[in-house]
């Protein structure tokens, strides 16, 4: 029972748990197979050999390449910070990038410079999963309500996700991050558009990590399209009304089409707010929450180790007992 | 402060009680008030081991906790209350405990309509969400009563979630979406511009709601398991590190008080948020 003195000194709520407990308990990831609610669709595999080769294929066992991916792998394992566990590492990580502005304000400088902040802690989180062996990471980098702030930090934005895409499309592929675009992308710039749908076609082929942007993104339009598309498929008789579950509903959500991990094992939000801002509402019904007081920028590697170690101390039941 | 037994309390005592009460809702009031919290009660079993009593005591305490949050919320001003009673998930476990908490369901269904419960005292509404027929026949019934001789109530209003998950109840809307498209429409028509975002939030269970403004999980679980994900898109989540039985007036209090501190922000959030 917690005593009357805890309400004095401190508040009796503990918003993210950052303390490993004493008896680290087992995380489950969500695509084990005794999650029958929302199974998962996986992408489509290539069936050719691009230009691009991915890092990790499958090889001939004792070829000097076979012995090359198995170091790389153990160099992974090694290259883990402490208190992390390669098997306790949740397969998909989603992060709502929350507070570029109010770092920049803070310091008294413009919003620009606090996206442009935020981008370089983009840069190291990409780099920490990719060498971490994270499959899956999907950022919430504009939402649909983000048109409404002012023309000049919009018109900003759009131009700094095009200078990030044109300057890091060589880095991302030799590392064999595949980039894919989730949202209403038919509100992009022109430029955009055609820069995206480049990239996308240029590292569709790697598969040592699935970096999903969410760009004009509104988790609610994502299920209303998703009903649009059941709709339509009802119409043209190719599925019948009484045969739509969750399951085929799943399979039309956006992440769900492109994604191998499409449901987040873990979702963090920086910035201290407590909420989730119609991101990924049907894919994060069983996330686990994260919520750090630190603004986006300011969100460096011991941040997501904390992240990641909170993580491992979930024991996820998907409501059931263990 | 708090109580969570069930002996009765002398009458002197209840009133200076209810007196204090008032004065601090008063005093709460000055700030913004939440008009709707929803529940994740979760922790009723874990309670139970640790007070070591017996596994199914947890969660009868836990509805005397619920009783009393709902006393304190409607006392504050708080027009919606939602709980999350019973998942579909939870329809896997043993099926002795499903049977036991589907018993207590339907104990504490027929409780809340006796002369002397909080429905009568403050006028509630109830709304069971859910797929009510994955329920047993009895409790199915029971909740079906419950809601008709309810109906015109004009007090706050109680939703319970059973036999519910978010996914289950937004397929629902899916469903009933689709159908409407094809009544209305008949042929030639496209279905990319006839159904939108408003079309799916007027069929689920939660339409006559607003939003909840906190969504409250108990015992320091932090993910919301497939409750009002589509409702609670905007909801300051917190997860109180206690189990649901400890909840208490304090940890309410506690609970609005964050609410407020972020509410200029949040409403904010909301105006500029509001989707066609």
């Amino acid at each position: 029972m917690l005593s009357y003195s805890s309400l004095q000194l401190t508040s009796p709520f503990n918003h993210h748990q950052t303390l490993l407990s004493s008896a680290p308990r087992r995380g489950i990831t969500w695509n084990d197979s005794s999650a029958s609610v929302l199974p998962c669709r996986p992408r489509a595999s290539p069936s050719l050999i691009s230009s691009l080769p991915p890092v990790a294929r499958s090889l001939p066992e004792n070829s000097p390449a076979a012995t090359l991916v198995d170091e790389a792998e153990q160099g992974a394992a090694l290259s883990l910070p402490s208190p992390l566990r390669r098997e306790l590492l949740p397969s998909h990580v989603a992060i709502i990038m929350d507070g570029n502005s109010r770092w920049a304000r803070a310091r008294g400088l413009p919003s620009t410079l606090g996206h442009e902040a935020g981008y370089r802690a983009l840069k190291k989180v990409v780099e920490h999963s990719h060498k971490w062996g994270i499959r899956g990471l999907t950022v919430f980098a504009f939402s649909t309500e983000n048109w409404r702030r002012p023309k000049v930090e919009v018109d900003f934005l759009m131009m700094l996700f095009e200078r990030v895409l044109k300057e890091d499309i060589l880095e991302l592929t030799k590392d064999g991050v595949r980039i894919c675009l989730i949202g209403d992308s038919t509100e992009l710039p022109k430029s955009l558009q055609n820069l995206s749908k480049e990239i996308i076609e240029a590292t569709k082929n790697n598969t040592k990590l699935d970096l999903s942007v969410a760009i004009s993104y509104s988790g609610r339009r994502d299920i209303t399209q998703a009903c649009k598309s059941i709709a339509e498929k009802v119409k043209h008789g190719l599925v019948e009304p009484e045969d739509i579950t969750e399951s085929l509903v799943a399979q039309e959500l956006e992440t769900n089409r492109i994604l191998e991990f499409p449901y987040p094992d873990l979702l963090i939000r920086t910035s201290g707010e407590l909420r989730l801002s119609n991101f990924l509402l049907w894919q994060s019904a069983y996330s686990e929450l994260f919520f750090t007081d630190t603004y986006w920028p300011d969100f460096k590697e011991a941040n997501y180790v904390e992240a990641l170690a909170s993580y491992q101390t979930r024991q996820r039941r998907f409501g059931q007992r263990i | 402060m708090e109580k969570h037994s069930q002996r009765p309390e002398p009458k002197n005592l209840n009133s200076v009680w209810r007196f204090l009460r008032r004065c601090l809702f008063s005093v709460l009031s000055f700030g913004p008030m939440p008009k709707h919290i929803a529940f994740i009660m979760d922790g009723n079993r874990r309670y139970a081991k640790k007070m070591q009593i017996k596994e199914g005591s947890g969660h009868n305490v836990g509805f005397t906790s619920l009783v009393s949050s709902l006393q304190y919320c409607y006392e504050m001003g708080v027009k919606y209350v939602t709980v999350y009673a019973f998942s579909i998930d939870n329809f896997k476990r043993k099926p002795e405990e499903v049977g036991s908490l589907m018993h207590l369901m339907k104990e504490k269904i027929d409780q809340l309509l006796e002369e002397e419960s909080i429905v009568h005292k403050f006028g509630l509404k109830l709304n069971f969400w859910g797929s009510l027929d994955l329920l047993p026949e009895p409790i199915r019934s029971a909740a079906e009563k419950a809601m008709v001789h309810t109906a015109n109530n004009t007090g706050p209003v109680l939703s319970i979630c059973v036999a519910y998950t978010s996914t289950n109840e937004i397929l629902r809307a899916i469903n009933k979406s689709c159908a409407r498209f094809e009544d209305k429409t008949g042929e030639g028509s496209d279905p990319a511009n006839s159904i939108l975002v408003t079309d799916l939030e007027e069929n689920l269970d939660s339409a006559s709601c607003s939003e909840p403004d906190i969504v409250i999980r108990t015992s320091g679980e932090t993910r919301l398991s497939n409750f009002l994900l589509w409702q609670s898109t905007f909801s300051h989540l917190q997860s109180p590190n206690l189990f649901w039985p400890e909840f208490s007036l304090r940890h309410l209090i506690w609970s609005v008080l964050e609410y407020q501190k972020v509410y200029p922000y949040l409403e904010a959030r909301r105006k500029l948020c509001q989707e066609s």
